[in-house]
């Protein structure tokens, strides 16, 4: 279904016709020879933004793997410039609409490092808070709304109301939880609008700070019960054992880093936000518009919450731990699969760490002066989806002379077709519905996010063989 | 959950965008399964995987039209469904994406791609450039009271009560002291389109004009008042051009006589 739906959107009928656009550009004409076959997921459903998988396989072996992340591209890198500095944590936050307090947070912190701004610690406190509440909601939406169906056997969350209507509704009512959170924080759950440079333009009242603490700490029940139902979900038997690859996340002094501290791998790597661009190196990789990143001189490295327990897991509060233990969750871990436990992990470590926030709510501070001057900097953060890089460039009129923007998504792309590349030998003899399941779901582990990654997936397998025609 | 008549069919589709106004439609937690339970979503791919073809009876379209394809894709989406709604503000004016629109295409994928061959990109326009649209859900991102009050009129087969008077009237019922007037912050509550609850202004900063104009805005006086008020030619260009910059009214505020 999703394939003929997303025909009737793309241009193509049934499978057997490249889409037009980009990809036709560069398929080759397609002899169908009797041992030839391609898969395709023309749509893929359930993440955020719009890509294609094409598998085709020949004699038994997958000859070609392409993803193709066909969301169009927005080029705010490049319409940020000219633009004033004032201007870019409202526009940034456009890239995404599921994380944009990441884009927001991040930019602000980039752009306060090129000015010689310095916050006072309220700020980081209510900014700490505010990252927090962006990954629960998105968590939530992930666990439950993406990849959740995928476990059950159901094709939406919408679909699983009249069979498990006590799950739905849990997932309703934590959803609720982190948007109000944010909501709390940044004036509106999507796009929020208080923070700015140099602080907010709202500050919470104690009130308001006691009564979201009140109900992060009656949110422990759906965390259990989130954490048992995830406990039993476990990788495709189909599947080889999972790769290792490297991973990268951020890691501070003390405490779960999400908002600052240096960035490190499971490689070795060690490094300030400001010099990212001598580690990490992008290409543009046609048809698709996403970017795929690499170590330099190593190769593709996986972000997100997988990486960040990796990385931190010696950091893990009462919460984290119980959560961890709940789900059976081994780390270190390389099984993507084990990406929604490691999501549910964190609900419960940072509902803790915002606990812990929330206890001794900060009075607001004075506002710090922001001066305008040239200067450039660059900041990284932990979005829900992983590490999120910004730099910028600015002139002494305070006017963006560069814009340098990573999202998680595409730190992903290459290991994310990588994997796929990897697990295809052991897929290749299923029947195309299993393939496209299977293949979706290892996209889904990513929790991808195209519109970021370009600024959705969908999996196309194309099979030619005389069972066939 | 039997129902006495059919459920009207929804499709959801994206173009040009940062899924954000769709997002919205899961933000309805408290209410999500009611109109779960009233229409029928047969089409939404950011929220499940069996999808069916149309014909439906209402299509919202997220995202601004950017490229050729997709304006192929937007004239297929009109031919299958009865009623089309803009959803945000990017497909009703084309949105942020279309500040990219005062430099030259190529100048702008350059900046970006290494292939630029492979792009295929057009200025940013709202859907309505390109086919004709029966309502419009503004905001950057929607607001999802408006989208409730669409849905139910939609059932009802009313006409949905949204309030296209400017932001100022909505910022005065929440007793907010004027950000323009007492702290000169310039502010286009005057002439952008209420429905968010002055949404802005009360959290402290001032209306950058997400939702678009508002009925009969007067945006040459205000450009005028921020001229008064020391701004240069570029700096009110620029604070007209952000969300709705193609749109006639805010052109006329952005070119300061």
């Amino acid at each position: 279904m999703t394939q003929g739906a997303g025909a009737m959107i793309h241009g193509a009928k049934d499978g057997l016709e490249p889409r037009q656009g980009p990809l036709s550009a560069v398929l080759p004409a397609e002899p169908a020879t009797a041992a030839r076959r391609r898969v395709r997921v023309d749509y893929v459903a359930r993440v955020e933004g719009e890509a294609a998988l094409d598998l085709e396989i020949e004699d038994g072996k997958l000859t070609r793997l392409v993803l193709d992340i066909f969301e169009p591209p927005r080029f705010f890198q490049a319409f940020l410039k000219g633009r004033h500095f004032t201007e870019v944590p409202e526009i940034t936050s456009r890239i995404c609409g599921i994380c944009p307090v990441a884009h927001q947070l991040t930019a602000i912190q980039a752009l306060e490092a090129a000015l010689g701004v310095t916050v006072p610690e309220p700020v980081r406190v209510l900014r700490h808070l505010l990252a927090i509440s962006q990954i629960l909601q998105s968590h939530v939406l992930h666990i439950y709304m993406l990849a959740l169906p995928d476990f059950l056997g159901y094709e939406s969350v919408l679909a699983m109301a009249q069979d498990h209507a006590e799950v739905v509704n849990r997932a309703l009512h934590m959803k609720r939880l982190g948007n109000d959170f944010t909501e709390f924080v940044g004036g509106r759950a999507v796009h929020p609008v208080t923070a700015v440079i140099g602080g907010f333009t709202r500050w919470p009242d104690p009130a308001e700070a006691a009564a979201m603490r009140r109900r992060l700490e009656a949110s422990w029940d759906d965390l259990l019960a989130t954490a048992r139902l995830v406990q039993g979900l476990s990788r495709p038997a189909h599947l080889p054992p999972p790769q290792a690859y490297e991973m990268a996340a951020l890691r501070a002094e003390q405490g779960y880093a999400i908002q600052e501290g240096r960035w490190h791998s499971t490689g070795g790597l060690d490094t300030a936000p400001a010099d990212y661009r001598q580690h990490v190196e992008e290409h543009h990789v046609p048809p698709s518009h996403a970017l795929h990143s690499r170590i330099r001189g190593r190769g593709p490295f996986i972000v997100g919450p997988l990486a960040r327990l990796n990385l931190n897991r010696d950091r893990l509060n009462a919460w984290g731990q119980a959560m961890l233990d709940e789900c059976g969750l081994q780390l270190p871990s390389q099984d993507m699969f084990d990406s929604i436990k490691a999501r549910v992990v964190e609900l419960g470590q940072l509902i803790r760490d915002a606990l812990d926030l929330l206890a001794e709510f900060p009075a607001p501070p004075r506002p710090v002066p922001v001066p305008v001057r040239a200067g450039e900097g660059a900041a990284i953060t932990e979005a829900p989806r992983g590490s999120l890089y910004h730099a910028y460039a600015v002139n002494a009129r305070g006017f963006i002379e560069k814009a340098d923007i990573v999202a998680p998504t595409s730190h992903n792309a290459a290991s994310m077709e990588q994997e796929l590349r990897d697990s295809a030998p052991a897929l290749v003899n299923l029947p195309d519905e299993e393939i496209r399941r299977i293949s979706e779901m290892m996209i889904r582990n990513y929790d991808p996010c195209f519109s970021c990654s370009v600024h959705c997936v969908k999996v196309r397998i194309r099979r030619h063989s005389a069972r066939e025609r | 959950m039997s129902t006495p008549v059919a459920r009207p069919r929804v499709a959801v589709f994206k173009f040009s965008s940062c899924a954000g106004c769709q997002l919205q439609i899961l933000n309805i937690e408290d209410q999500l399964l009611a109109v779960v339970g009233a229409v029928d979503f047969a089409y939404f791919v950011m929220a499940k995987r069996e999808n069916v073809p149309g014909p439906y009876d209402l299509g919202f379209v997220e995202g601004a039209i950017t490229s050729t394809e997709e304006v192929k894709k937007i004239k297929q989406v009109r031919g299958q469904v009865r009623k089309l709604v803009a959803l945000g503000s990017c497909a009703c004016f084309g949105g942020l994406p279309s500040l990219k629109n005062s430099r030259t295409q190529r100048e702008v994928e350059a900046e970006v791609y290494e292939h630029p061959g492979a792009i295929c990109s057009i200025p940013a326009a709202g859907i309505d450039r390109y086919v004709p649209v029966d309502g419009l859900l503004r905001g950057c991102p929607i607001d999802t009271d408006e989208l409730l009050e669409l849905v139910k009129a939609e059932l009802l087969g009313i006409t949905p009560s949204l309030r296209t008077h400017s932001v100022c009237m909505e910022c005065k019922l929440q007793e907010n002291p004027c950000l323009f007037q007492t702290r000169g912050e310039v502010c286009l509550g005057p002439v952008t389109s209420a429905g968010c609850g002055a949404r802005c202004p009360s959290n402290g900063r001032a209306c950058h004009g997400c939702r678009g104009p508002s009925d009969d805005p007067n945006a040459r006086s205000l450009a005028q008042a921020m001229w008064e008020a020391g701004l240069t030619r570029e700096e009110i260009y620029r604070r007209f051009q952000l969300y709705a910059g193609d749109t006639q009214a805010f052109q006329e505020g952005g070119r300061l006589p």
